[in-house]
């Protein structure tokens, strides 16, 4: 009775394991994340001339701008990002990107812009 | 007699369609699996995103319309100026980032026996089926500024898609055939959460509402009558 009660156990734990294991997203490296997510519009270089800026009435910023990343705060851009630039009062044409990345992915691409920039809040 | 003759016509009718689909079933196996997903499910990683080349058609029957399909596939355009996935096919330029057309390779074509076989294969497979509400649609009024105010500006749909050929953005599909192509159904469906059917794509959820989803669904179909004149 006891090694029956061991095995429903063990099947137990093993399938939530399993479930767990399926639904929980991927945590993507930032650097892969901002390929996908921002180069469209940010570049490939991360110079705000992406291969969508050619019509548009904004033009994205220049994540290699130091200066004008400087003015921005870690929670300013985390927000951006999450809700997107409405949030800030900046640009419709930032989108949000909150249904697609993890609070933590996030983080881990405004430590990622802030390499990007050699920059951090007010330096 | 004649009733003889009638019912032999619709066993040879009902015989070519069923040999028609089995034939489409055969080549997308064998020609189209290399490059398209038949079976699901969509890629859960970046990495099964970015090796995707050509888009999932395991919900094909749920997401196109039969006719621009057997259309398409005899004379295919690129619907995606910068290919399936941007980052693969673009280049830093003098200017910024440009898209690098050596990188992309053409769709083949098929002959319109092929095309029709293939379209009804393509039509059979009705993957996310619970994702799909039958007559979700309802055509609104056509008024153009509406829809385009909403996809140009006060949503920025513009910024990845173009919505005449040359103007718009690069990085998302063409939005000027979307109504030739696609289902209004699959449209509502998706425009409302994209990442229920694809949940790594690089297209953000802008939370449209009902009557912004119809407008935008409108707006396409003006586009494509405008591209049509």
């Amino acid at each position: 009775m006891k090694i029956i009660k061991v095995i429903v156990t063990e099947l137990c734990v093993a399938s939530l394991l399993l479930v767990w294991s399926m639904e929980a997203p991927a945590v993507e490296k930032a650097a892969d994340n901002y390929r996908t997510y921002c180069t469209q519009c940010h570049g490939l270089q991360g110079n705000g001339k992406g291969i969508n800026v050619r019509d548009m009435s904004v033009q994205p910023r220049d994540h290699s701008d130091a200066q004008e990343m400087s003015a921005r705060s870690d929670d300013d851009i985390f927000k951006v990002i999450k809700e997107g630039g409405v949030a800030i009062n900046k640009s419709v044409l930032m989108p949000p990107w909150g249904d697609v990345l993890s609070d933590e992915e996030i983080h881990g691409l405004v430590a990622h812009l802030r390499e990007m920039c050699q920059c951090s809040y007010g330096k | 007699m004649r009733l003889i003759k009638l019912w032999i016509a619709a066993i040879m009718l009902v015989g070519s369609s069923i040999a028609g689909a089995a034939d489409g079933v055969a080549i997308l196996n064998a020609q189209c699996s290399d490059c398209h997903n038949l079976t699901g499910p969509a890629p859960a990683t970046l990495q099964e995103l970015w090796s995707r080349k050509g888009p999932d058609l395991f919900y094909a029957g749920n997401k196109y319309k039969a006719a621009w399909l057997e259309a398409w596939l005899q004379k295919p355009v690129r619907i995606r100026p910068a290919g399936m996935f941007f980052a693969d096919h673009v280049k830093p330029g003098a200017d910024g980032d440009e898209i690098d057309a050596a990188t992309l390779t053409a769709h083949p074509a098929l002959f319109a026996p092929e095309s029709n076989a293939v379209t009804a294969a393509l039509m059979a497979l009705k993957g996310n089926p619970d994702l799909i509400t039958g007559g979700a649609y309802t055509q609104g009024n056509l008024s153009l500024s509406s829809g385009e105010m909403l996809f140009d500006k006060f949503k920025g749909c513009l910024a990845c898609h173009e919505i005449e050929p040359g103007y718009g953005g690069l990085s998302g599909p063409e939005v000027f055939t979307a109504a030739q192509r696609l289902q209004e159904d699959w449209l509502v469906s998706f425009l409302r959460n994209p990442h229920a059917w694809d949940p790594m794509v690089f297209m953000p959820n802008k939370h449209l509402n009902d009557a912004d989803i119809r407008k935008i669904i409108d707006y396409f179909r003006l586009l494509s009558e405008e591209v049509a004149q």
